[in-house]
């Protein structure tokens, strides 16, 4: 089952390579990765996503939490959460596909950002499955590049991962 | 103010760190200077990295404190690594100093240079980069902090040449506390599990106690036994574990796993609640996981959650120290053990008689050669237990002679058998017992190895030349990479496939050339008088060059694959 971890760890330097090396030491896999600090300059919130059985997971959060500076973490799957990921992604058009690229922009609540005389690139924002779904619905069209943020995810309501 | 070299070694006496095992080089040249100047650290120097690490690691299994290892950058760092690992798996309290390059040229590819920490980072408890003097102080608080905590393990320091400078001078104050709030390690379990733990206990009509080197490094073998006599349960020991309980006291089965016994292994097989204190379900234990112990509810013990419920899943996990859990134990014990029911008492003599019988198959008698020509390897282990009286400290290397010594010398006390069991690193046994020796000067400590493992780091000969280390090696010299050479036979149809050692060295020349006394055995009518010889050379290092069978194998032996814990070869050809 695919699980969103979500850990805040020390700001420092290597910290990040701990947690990587973890899961290529171990043989468990990274599908996506976000990292970036918090408005507490010395912690830094991670959240990856993996897919793995209840066994797998328990020992992933269990060696995660063995690592020195991995102060807190949380698997956002075990209850209510907010998932969010941010796609660019860059299609050549021509004049024909402008009207029909904008249109299906509309319906998913994207934003064009940015335009040349071949190509226009798509802002958007949504869960995981909103993104694929996306890039499914523009198939037809030459996609020239993808980038994608990876998964962040807070938990609903008032639980927080906090110090 | 000082310079981040003294600052260093001032650090380092104060975590009372009385013993440094080292090799010099351009890096870490004014860390080797500040060392020179003072006189409460003493400085070990070897012949090559790996074995400053083990002797370390030796001298912090001997001691429960951790060991300290001070190498050069490059390959004086890589060379460490092997050690780093070996201590890791075996959970070993261990500080590693290593140099780097100066700050400026880390990058750059320079002289020297190599990525410590990166290298390090999966066999390390933590380590620690140094970017200014300010830090060192800091740092190595915490290492010995992590190290010796919780689960013990290795860490690494890297400190960059330029930070050590002698003339750059910094404010120094030893940290008189620490606190850290991303590792704070189970300082006692929970009373709710340790009570339904015992309420399981209670209820046990075939129970088994299998316990690990964690009762050995969490300083729990008092208890242990207490609680082991208190309930009177079977127990044994891993082979990590091996000396956490009385060997030679009747309620010890003896060593479990691939080369257990045939009464611990089928003890494990058919118990109906396991207890399992400090150790790990290793596969050199389980064989095949699916079908370990299947009628066994399991309370499992560990300071580490994440041993728990890892390979074989915990009915009753109990997170913390072993210590502090196993002495909750005893006191709830003794309050119902007096209300256990007759059914349950009559249950356990039963399985006591069960035991007994599996006990009377005699699974590690020697079959000694009726001609009188051929040492057994076992028969030199006897002979070693029989005049040392079973108290010296042994260290091993790895392979068949590892496990005739766990098998045949029983240990009655911890600390006492020192290996590397869970990397298996062959060269492990020379150094690391020099490391004990160092700790305990006056004490017997024998390295029992092999003409493989020994060549592996035979060159510590001239370190203990150096220091006068009076280590008795007892060399079972097969002329063949025993382990090796056993699963070929067993499982490559004999095909031995790189696993003779041609051209061995005439080990006795050899270990005169370094000032050491030699002495060659041959055959079984010698070896009595020969060790008794070894052992009186109080204050010197004797090699006892023992010729033993060649075709000898280590029995019994787990049956592998897909076999259980209860499937094992007990001879050549004979299985349960």
């Amino acid at each position: 089952m695919r699980r969103i971890i979500s850990l805040l760890l020390e700001n420092e330097s290597g910290a990040l390579s701990r947690v990587i090396g973890l899961f290529a030491q171990r043989g468990y896999n990274i599908e996506t990765l976000a990292v970036a600090p918090t408005d507490d300059e010395t912690l830094s919130r991670l959240t990856l996503t993996t897919v793995a059985t209840d066994e797998q997971s328990e020992q992933i959060t269990k060696q995660l939490n063995k690592l020195v500076e991995v102060i807190k973490l949380v698997d956002l799957t075990d209850g209510e959460y907010v998932e969010r990921e941010l796609m660019l992604i860059k299609l050549r058009v021509n004049g024909l596909e402008q009207a029909e690229i904008k249109r299906t922009t509309d319906i998913f609540r994207g934003q064009i950002v940015d335009i040349s005389p071949n190509s226009y690139t798509v802002q958007l924002v949504g869960t995981s499955e909103k993104l694929d779904a996306f890039i499914h619905a523009v198939a037809a069209f030459s996609v020239i590049e993808v980038v994608r943020s990876g998964v962040s995810g807070l938990s609903r309501g008032e639980k927080a991962l906090s110090l | 103010m000082l310079s981040g070299a003294d600052i260093l070694v001032r650090s380092l006496q104060e975590e009372n760190v009385d013993h440094v095992f080292g090799y010099p080089g351009g890096a870490v040249l004014h860390i080797y200077d500040a060392l020179f100047k003072q006189n409460k650290i003493h400085h070990f120097l070897v012949r090559h990295e790996q074995a400053a690490t083990h002797m370390a690691d030796g001298y912090a299994r001997a001691t429960g404190r951790a060991g300290c290892v001070l190498v050069t950058s490059g390959p004086g760092a890589t060379n460490a690594i092997t050690g780093i690992a070996t201590a890791y798996m075996d959970s070993i309290p261990m500080v590693v100093i290593s140099g780097q390059v100066q700050s400026h040229l880390i990058g750059t590819d320079s002289f020297q240079e190599t990525d410590m920490i990166g290298i390090s980072r999966p066999i390390v408890k933590h380590s620690f980069m140094i970017k200014s003097a300010t830090e060192i102080a800091l740092a190595v608080k915490k290492a010995f902090y992590i190290a010796t905590s919780g689960r013990p393990g290795p860490v690494v320091i890297d400190i960059p040449k330029d930070i050590t400078n002698p003339a750059d001078l910094v404010p120094y104050e030893y940290p008189k506390d620490l606190k850290l709030r991303s590792y704070t390690p189970a300082t006692k379990g929970h009373p709710r599990q340790i009570k339904k733990a015992v309420s399981m206990m209670m209820t046990a009509e075939r129970p088994m106690i299998y316990a690990g080197g964690g009762v050995i490094q969490g300083n729990g073998c008092e208890q242990l036994d207490e609680l082991t006599r208190i309930l009177g349960f079977p127990i044994t020991n891993t082979l990590m574990g091996l000396g956490a309980y009385p060997a030679t006291d009747k309620q010890f089965l003896g060593m479990l796993g691939m080369h257990g016994t045939l009464e611990a292994n089928n003890a494990m097989h058919h118990c109906d609640v396991l207890i399992a204190i400090g150790a790990r379900f290793d596969d050199r234990i389980t064989n095949t996981v699916s079908k370990f112990c299947p009628q066994a509810k399991i309370i499992h013990v560990d300071v580490d959650p994440a041993s728990i419920s890892k390979t074989v899943m915990a009915d009753i996990p109990i997170v913390g120290p072993v210590d502090w859990v196993l002495r909750e134990m005893i006191e709830m014990v003794k309050q119902v053990i007096g209300k256990r029911t007759e059914e349950k008492a009559k249950a356990l003599a039963a399985w006591w008689e069960q035991i007994d019988s599996w006990r009377s198959q005699n699974c590690l008698e020697v079959k000694v050669d009726s001609s009188g020509s051929v040492i057994k390897p076992q028969q030199v282990i006897q002979a070693l237990y029989k005049l040392t009286h079973g108290d010296a400290v042994v260290t091993s290397d790895v392979g068949q002679h590892q496990m005739f010594a766990a098998l045949y010398y029983p240990f009655d006390k911890p600390r006492k058998w020192i290996n590397s069991g869970g990397l298996g690193t062959m060269g492990f046994g020379l150094p690391s017992a020099m490391g004990v020796q160092i700790a305990f000067p006056e004490e017997q400590v024998v390295c029992v190895t092999g003409e493989g493992s020994i060549q592996m780091n035979i060159q510590e000969l001239s370190t203990c030349a150096q220091y006068g280390l009076p280590i008795k090696i007892i060399n079972l010299n097969n002329r063949a990479l025993g382990m090796v050479k056993q699963w070929q036979d067993m499982q490559y149809e004999g095909r031995h496939s790189h696993s003779y050692m041609e051209s061995l060295p005439n080990f006795v020349a050899l270990v005169e050339a370094y000032g050491h006394v030699g002495i060659q055995v041959t055959s079984p009518d010698e070896l009595d008088l020969a060790m008794k010889k070894a052992l009186a050379l109080k204050d010197k290092l004797v090699f006892l060059d023992v010729l033993v069978d060649p075709e000898e194998h280590v029995y019994p032996m787990h049956v592998a694959p897909d076999g259980s814990m209860r499937d094992m070869w007990l001879s050549k050809g004979v299985r349960t």
